[in-house]
């Protein structure tokens, strides 16, 4: 079995986000990086799937020179090599990541054959397109089933689980496949040592293309207005208790 | 000139409506035209009929299926889109505004495209209260679009409130301090009816399941009271929260991000508190 999973790195935003001063970033000085949560689900089973059939799995990326840091964090889990698509720290749009990435698995599948399975997030945390695995479905004629909280193999088959309001709508589609998973699709586990003394010495396999014109260009960024909330103190310890009792009273609720 | 509208029967079909307008005359396509539901199915029949009617745009809410036939509209046709807008005005380019990070951050945008594809982010406008669009016919899909189409249903497991239904939901955070703290919680959400939340760092030690968490990867909850416990209150949490009309803010710390965005906090130690509630309900009942 082949599995492939795309990634991005993305700043843990904390509690407020702050801008670059030309407004066409975060700040990220003071911050650290991840993968978006969805894709963390995505690599774990990525991984459970291959330690359960035996094969070859793959993490990619397209982002700066330190993404490299994401791609080890995803080989320290268990995934065998990455792809490392770099860019110069500008950010792509939906359409352009999804050229690149579907370039780099084309190459890949020419030389080691086609991945029964290529894993995304149903969407990136920070630009939320939604899109990026359902154009590189398209470009390879697979079928592509989205926002899933469940997969299970069967045979040629995938059968998957999509929240939805009221429930879970199930798919079966034939592999190869595309699938965008959600956070909850797996408790992701942490990385242990030996497997990061591992991820050290596992291939990476980097290109550098050119950023395309975006088609949708981003012009600035803005934090949206709170919502004119104001805290209200109720006071101190259990001794503010009747006071949230009386707040409840208020809103109907006993 | 016709603006074409994939619309169900809600709130945001109708709020996604009122910046189609903007666009032209327009012309609805029901996403309950293929059943079950087949996305490919209906990103053929949009295509098809945004070429027949020359239409100027496509509209679509920001909900999951907006957003997913949508994206596979632009898939199929190789324009550009732009998901959960909140502004968008003709022209060329045309100009929106779109959130990011679930709606923690804007980001105003040109899109370079002969026929923009846009969704509408959920309760950011106005609801269109105008005359329900003309609706197009659609054809009978081809099989290839019909291999992605929904075979079965599985109903939630759990029995206990649902959050996005929930009119008062109890929430803990990394605050709680372990699986066992969330008793106290269970205990106060089971005396206000209340359904049971966490945050994401929750979830990631395992205290409590995904289906638990509010924020923007979890739940986005909208009840008339939310009583977080010992939640920071960092942007992923708070993106889920936007529809909450009244936040209660338990904390030790008075100057944790969601202290600072409550409506009523109250500071010190959670597992003193919470009980002192629960008490105090019992009292009065």
């Amino acid at each position: 079995m082949r599995i492939a999973v795309c990634i991005k790195r993305v700043p843990i935003t904390g509690g407020r986000i702050l801008l670059t001063d030309d407004a066409r970033a975060i700040n990220t000085q003071h911050l650290g990086f991840t993968m978006s949560p969805h894709e963390e689900c995505g690599v774990e089973e990525a991984v459970r799937l291959i330690e359960a059939n035996q094969g070859d799995s793959v993490v990619l990326t397209l982002g700066p020179p330190e993404a490299v840091e994401q791609l080890r964090d995803a080989m320290a889990l268990g995934i065998d090599r990455a792809i490392h698509i770099q860019t110069d720290g500008q950010e792509w749009d939906a359409e352009a990541s999804a050229a690149a990435l579907l370039e780099a698995i084309r190459a890949d599948e020419a030389a080691n054959g086609p991945f029964d399975i290529i894993f995304l997030g149903n969407e990136s945390a920070d630009s939320g397109g939604f899109q990026v695995g359902i154009r590189i479905a398209y470009a390879l004629g697979r079928p592509c089933v989205t926002g899933l909280k469940k997969v299970t193999i069967d045979g040629s088959s995938v059968r998957c689980e999509q929240e939805v309001e009221g429930g879970r709508d199930v798919y079966v589609v034939p592999l190869p496949a595309v699938l965008t998973v959600k956070e909850g699709l797996n408790l992701p586990r942490y990385p242990s040592v030996p497997g990061k003394m591992r991820a050290r010495s596992k291939p990476i396999v980097v290109s550098n293309p050119s950023r395309p014109a975006p088609r949708l260009e981003l012009v600035r960024l803005a934090v949206p207005a709170g919502q004119g909330r104001r805290a209200e103190s109720l006071g101190n310890g259990a001794a503010a208790a009747p006071a949230v009792v009386q707040v409840l009273q208020k809103a109907g609720l006993l | 000139m016709t603006v074409l509208v994939l619309m169900e029967d809600n709130e945001p079909s109708r709020q996604a409506l009122t910046l189609a307008r903007k666009f032209g005359e327009p012309r609805s396509l029901r996403m309950d035209a293929v059943q079950p539901f087949a996305p490919d199915a209906l990103a053929a029949a949009l295509a098809v009929t945004a070429d027949d009617l020359n239409v100027s745009a496509v509209f679509a809410a920001g909900t999951d299926r907006g957003n997913e036939v949508m994206a596979r509209l632009a898939a199929r046709t190789g324009l550009p889109f732009a998901a959960n807008c909140i502004a968008a005005t003709p022209g060329d380019p045309v100009q929106v505004t779109r959130q990011r990070w679930g709606g923690s951050l804007l980001e105003d945008a040109r899109l370079h495209s002969p026929r923009p594809l846009i969704t509408v982010a959920a309760h950011t406008v106005p609801a269109d209260s105008g005359a329900p669009p003309v609706e197009v016919d659609v054809k009978a899909p081809d099989e290839a679009d019909l291999i992605v189409r929904v075979s079965d249903h599985v109903a939630p497991a759990n029995g206990g409130v649902s959050l996005t239904t929930a009119k008062v939901i109890v929430s803990g955070g990394r605050g709680v301090g372990s699986k066992e703290g969330f008793a106290i919680i269970e205990e106060l959400a089971s005396l206000l009816g209340a359904a049971v939340g966490c945050s994401r760092a929750v979830t990631s030690a395992g205290w409590r399941p995904h289906t638990d968490q509010v924020g923007q990867t979890g739940t986005k909850v909208a009840p008339e009271v939310y009583i977080a416990c010992g939640i920071s209150g960092a942007t992923q949490h708070m993106a889920g929260l936007k529809g909450a009309k009244r936040i209660v803010a338990i904390n030790s710390d008075p100057q944790a991000p969601l202290m600072l965005n409550a409506d009523y906090t109250v500071t010190g130690d959670l597992k003193e508190i919470v009980p002192a509630i629960s008490a105090e309900i019992r009292k009065q009942k």
